[in-house]
């Protein structure tokens, strides 16, 4: 008999705020050690918060984002534990009267069904420090520049069935997320970490005991941190053994998990309504003026590219789910007149160098200004599509610009008859029995031959020639 | 509505206070005379009334999203009892 998977995801992400949930430090990235760790941050005596109106906005803005209802009251609660990474003692959260309502986001399946994930809500708090456990005498570093940075936790239903599907969940909520520009969505800084429950159970059956494997920060150790969890307790369990509820850590370096703690006794966290925050009301104006201005996520904008730059839906797709992407692939397509052409330019080769140039796309050597230029020159023939590619490879090694390549190096395709001719005739004179083959070949074997002529008229010019003119010109010859 | 002793022993465990064979008993009968004033309270009829999170008719004020500390860290860090490399030492934590 099968198994089935159940899976909910708490996500954690971080807000690109400029400052702290509820101080005025700096939230900055990258900083020299507790430099960016204030007084209310350290939480020390008669400290008190002030919310950061921008990460409230933020949080309202994914809400309005996954279709969810914006609670007009929502309250700060503490969260008490002690971790030497949390100052106060408590983490400032919210439990009872979250921001943001169920809401849902739709993904896409590998078999292009869409199926709907609820999300149940998604609440304000603050990140805690870093812990260093290098040797430091024995003793453990505490960096609380972290400590108070705004977070967005989304929680959703159990509704994924497959680590497949908690994948597309996960990219899908990352394309939002950073269209919305409320994070920055690095996941390798820690902005965006998941949480993955995991039960199994056998189909129609109530939900099985679920582990919690905390702070996932990639999509390829999500997947395999559910696999392996996956087949841990179906084997667990066909052993006659039970799962216990626990707190799993995954090693994503030796792909291996083991269990963290005893959740029984670490959850009990006794939340209270924090005293010294008040209830945060969100005016509906304000959420009007939100929605207003939100900017276009990605499933509208995969919708746009097909109806206004007539791309196929899986290629728009592919463009519209990354931001930054999107916008160099419309500013491409401006500049060179052509959507189509830049779409595979963008896929293709840019795609392929960034890639193995581990560069982001923002960072891309040749801008759309520059790739647009290029491919008019492809567009009114002035060049071939192989030519194209050494112009495009000087680009990215710094040139200014298109023509420039193409007339400093004289790459300008061969398109005078005259020459092409001659070029035919120097290939037919030196490769005499390749065309007496050709002759005396069957029609169905000649296409195949054919090519072998065009490879070596395309060699001696250099691969300038007008690829059209040339097969126009060695047909003739060839068959006439 | 009372607690027990072992609920004692276990809040203070969870709160890292020191609760000893003196001073549990003690603590169990003070806890337990603080909830019976609670029971009085909720004996109320609050039929119709929204529950309040803060006793004040306020609303949370907004700050703009602006960088306004600057962190002096060897001051904040002189009240540290270990600090290394801009770093708080603390007891090793592993889990």
């Amino acid at each position: 008999m099968s198994w089935e998977t159940v899976i909910g995801l708490e996500v954690h992400l971080q807000l690109a705020t400029r400052s702290k949930l509820f101080s005025g430090a700096a939230t900055a990235f990258g900083a020299a050690p507790n430099t960016q760790a204030c007084a209310i941050d350290l939480a020390l005596p008669g400290t008190l918060p002030l919310l950061n109106k921008a990460a409230v906005e933020m949080a309202i803005r994914f809400g309005l984002a996954v279709d969810a209802e914006i609670n007009p009251v929502s309250v700060f609660e503490r969260k008490n534990y002690f971790y030497p990474d949390l100052p106060k003692g408590y983490q400032t959260t919210q439990l009872a009267h979250p921001i943001v309502g169920p809401g849902h986001l739709d993904i896409e399946l590998a078999d292009g069904r869409e199926k709907r994930i609820r999300i149940h809500h998604a609440h304000l708090e603050e990140d805690a420090g870093k812990s260093l456990h290098e040797d430091f005498h024995g003793l453990s570093g505490i960096d609380l520049n972290r400590a108070g940075t705004p977070l967005i936790e989304i929680v959703t239903e159990p509704d994924l069935r497959n680590a497949e599907e908690a994948v597309a969940f996960a990219k899908k909520l990352h394309a939002i997320v950073t269209a919305l520009g409320i994070s920055d969505g690095d996941m390798s800084q820690g902005s965006m970490r998941f949480d993955v429950n995991v039960s199994v159970r056998r189909p129609g059956e109530p939900l099985g005991t679920r582990t919690e494997t905390k702070n996932l920060n990639s999509f390829r150790f999500m997947e395999r941190a559910i696999a392996k969890e996956v087949a841990r307790q179906i084997g667990v369990l066909e052993d006659g053994g039970r799962v216990l509820q626990e707190t799993r850590l995954y090693d994503g370096d030796t792909d291996s998990a083991r269990a963290m703690r005893s959740k029984e006794e670490a959850n009990d966290y006794r939340y209270f309504p924090c005293p010294d925050l008040l209830p945060v009301h969100v005016a509906p104006a304000l959420i009007e003026q939100l929605r207003a201005s939100q900017p276009e996520l990605p499933d509208a904008r995969r919708a746009r590219f097909v109806a206004e730059h007539g791309l196929s839906d899986y290629d728009a797709g592919q463009l519209a789910a990354d931001t930054p992407t999107a916008h160099y692939f419309e500013a491409a397509a401006k500049a060179s007149g052509d959507p189509k052409l830049a779409a595979n330019w963008l896929m293709g080769e840019i795609a392929a160098r960034l890639n193995s140039t581990e560069t982001a796309i923002a960072a891309c050597p040749v801008s759309p200004a520059q790739l647009g230029g290029l491919l008019q020159r492809i567009l009114d023939r002035t060049i071939s599509n192989a030519i194209a590619r050494q112009v495009f490879d000087a680009l990215w090694n710094g040139a200014s610009d298109a023509d420039a390549v193409i007339e400093a190096k004289g790459l300008k395709q061969v398109s005078d008859s005259g020459a092409i001719a001659a070029l035919v005739d120097q290939v037919l004179v030196a490769n005499p029995k390749q065309v007496a083959d050709y002759r005396a070949a069957p029609d169905d074997k000649k296409a195949k031959m054919f090519g072998f002529f065009v490879g070596q008229a395309m060699k001696a010019s250099g691969g300038k020639v007008n690829p059209q003119q040339l097969n126009a010109l060695l047909a003739a010859r060839l068959n006439g | 509505m009372s607690i027990q002793r072992a609920d004692i022993e276990k809040l203070a465990e969870l709160a890292r206070i020191h609760v000893n064979e003196d001073t549990v008993t003690a603590t169990t009968l003070g806890i337990n005379r603080v909830l019976e004033l609670i029971d009085q309270l909720r004996a109320a009829d609050t039929t119709g009334i929204a529950p309040l999170a803060n006793p004040l008719d306020a609303t949370q004020r907004l700050r703009e999203d602006l960088v306004s500390e600057t962190v002096d860290r060897d001051a904040l860090q002189a009240a540290a009892p270990a600090v290394e490399a801009g770093l708080y030492l603390v007891p090793k934590v592993v889990e």
